[in-house]
């Protein structure tokens, strides 16, 4: 079988293209930074020719088929811990394209007295190296995707703090989108510290939130009646004019709510509803 | 009356719906709204965003920036192919609603625009037209 030749080449030479091959890559200086060490890349190379060439050996350059299962098992790790440590998408190809150079100059040595067969044993080479690259490339945007969907659940849990402001005041700032699945968070958040802190005012500011429609108004309304429920008097802060006027022509009555234009506004009167007040020291320092 | 920039964005999620908002508002910066006039238009496009996403199972917005001798302004169309509104007049009164929200959705948006049509038959999905004038 022709295919044969290719992974013979890859076989006799293993130990020489592995110390090849690292060479290739700390030249294109991917070991100039710390995200991985030559240990580490030494095994990944190792690892990765001890399976291309079983693959070859026993399926060719088919890098689709069923021999060359382990190797892509294999490069999906490699480009899913490479995408993790910061790695570009071409330094994660880099990986397996640096293989290239290497691989031709066996070729070469190995083929010189037959310029028919080194041509075809380069270009086979070439494709198999540069299927692999693309396998990587997928590899890698898939990884990514994958650290940008926790990364969107990560956020719904941590943009939801409440903060107590003083005894019996917990306050709640709002920051970016109140979408369906995010409110919810913020919902129950809020009435379970209520519970824990035995509060009886809660401030939630809307400054961070840039769009305020029928459906955040609606949020924040279902929070402020489930509060007063359990006996907790809401302020909503940091309703900026422009919010203010867009509310009023959407027609949403807002208007048995207390509401402030800040924060401050909003605790000053917080305070007084708690018997309480923030003034200047008599007498000055 | 000249179109001077046109632009499309598809609505099938949810995360769309940030995307048409954020557009929405460079544009209305872009042709120099006031921060008044981009909230209305943001939050109207809000709305019938959402009502093509939740009721029309998602659809499309096409931006239009207009010229209008001295006048600029912004226009909005929503697109959907969903079940369509068997009666406009209804749907645009305040309180109405066939979903869960308030009601205020589609009155409130013909609110704070300048210009507002509705053409939507039974089955055959709804458009939705819109422009403010700055």
């Amino acid at each position: 079988m022709a295919n044969g030749r290719l992974a013979q080449v890859l076989e006799r030479h293993r130990a020489q293209l592995s110390s090849d091959w690292i060479r290739e890559q700390t030249a294109d200086g991917v070991l100039r930074d710390t995200r991985i060490d030559e240990a580490e890349l030494r095994g990944q190379c190792d690892e990765f020719l001890a399976l291309l060439v079983r693959a070859t050996l026993e399926g060719g350059t088919n890098v689709s088929g069923p021999a060359f299962a382990p190797v892509r098992d294999m490069l999906e790790r490699m480009a899913r811990w490479r995408g993790e440590r910061g790695f570009t998408p071409s330094q994660t190809a880099l990986f397996v394209l640096s293989l290239k150079k290497p691989i031709f100059s066996r070729i070469r040595v190995d083929f010189e007295r037959e310029p028919g067969a080194l041509f075809q044993e380069i270009w086979r080479a070439t494709e198999l190296i540069d299927s692999l690259a693309l396998l990587t490339t997928e590899a890698f945007q898939r990884g990514r995707e994958a650290v940008i969907a926790r990364q969107q659940a990560e956020m719904l849990e941590l943009s939801t703090p409440v903060v107590k402001l003083w005894e019996g005041i917990l306050a709640l700032p709002l920051i970016g989108t109140l979408d369906s699945a995010r409110t919810q968070t913020v919902m129950e958040t809020l009435l379970q510290r209520v519970v824990e802190t035995g509060s009886e005012i809660v401030i939630i500011d809307i400054t961070g939130v840039p769009t305020v429609d029928t459906l955040v108004a609606q949020h924040l309304l279902k929070t402020v009646s489930a509060a007063r429920l359990m006996g907790v008097e809401c302020i909503i802060s940091g309703v900026r004019p422009q919010i203010a006027q867009t509310i009023v022509h959407l027609g949403v009555a807002l208007s048995d709510v207390i509401t402030k234009a800040n924060l401050a506004d909003a605790f000053k009167l917080a305070l007084s509803k708690r018997g309480m007040g923030i003034g200047a020291r008599t007498g000055g320092v | 009356m000249v179109v001077v920039r046109r632009a499309a964005l598809e609505i099938r999620r949810e995360e769309d719906m940030v995307r048409v908002r954020r557009s929405v508002r460079q544009w209305a910066d872009e042709l120099g709204f006031g921060l008044v006039d981009q909230t209305k238009l943001v939050t109207a496009a809000s709305e019938l965003s959402r009502n093509a996403l939740v009721h029309g199972g998602g659809g499309t917005v096409v931006f239009e920036a207009l010229e209008d001798g001295p006048r600029r302004g912004l226009r909005l169309t929503f697109t959907d192919e969903g079940p369509g509104i068997p009666d406009v007049e209804l749907a645009l009164s305040d309180g109405y609603t066939t979903g869960s929200g308030l009601g205020f959705g589609l009155g409130g948006a013909k609110r704070l625009v300048n210009e507002f049509s509705i053409e939507s038959r039974r089955g055959a999905g709804t458009r939705v037209v819109m422009t403010r004038w700055k």
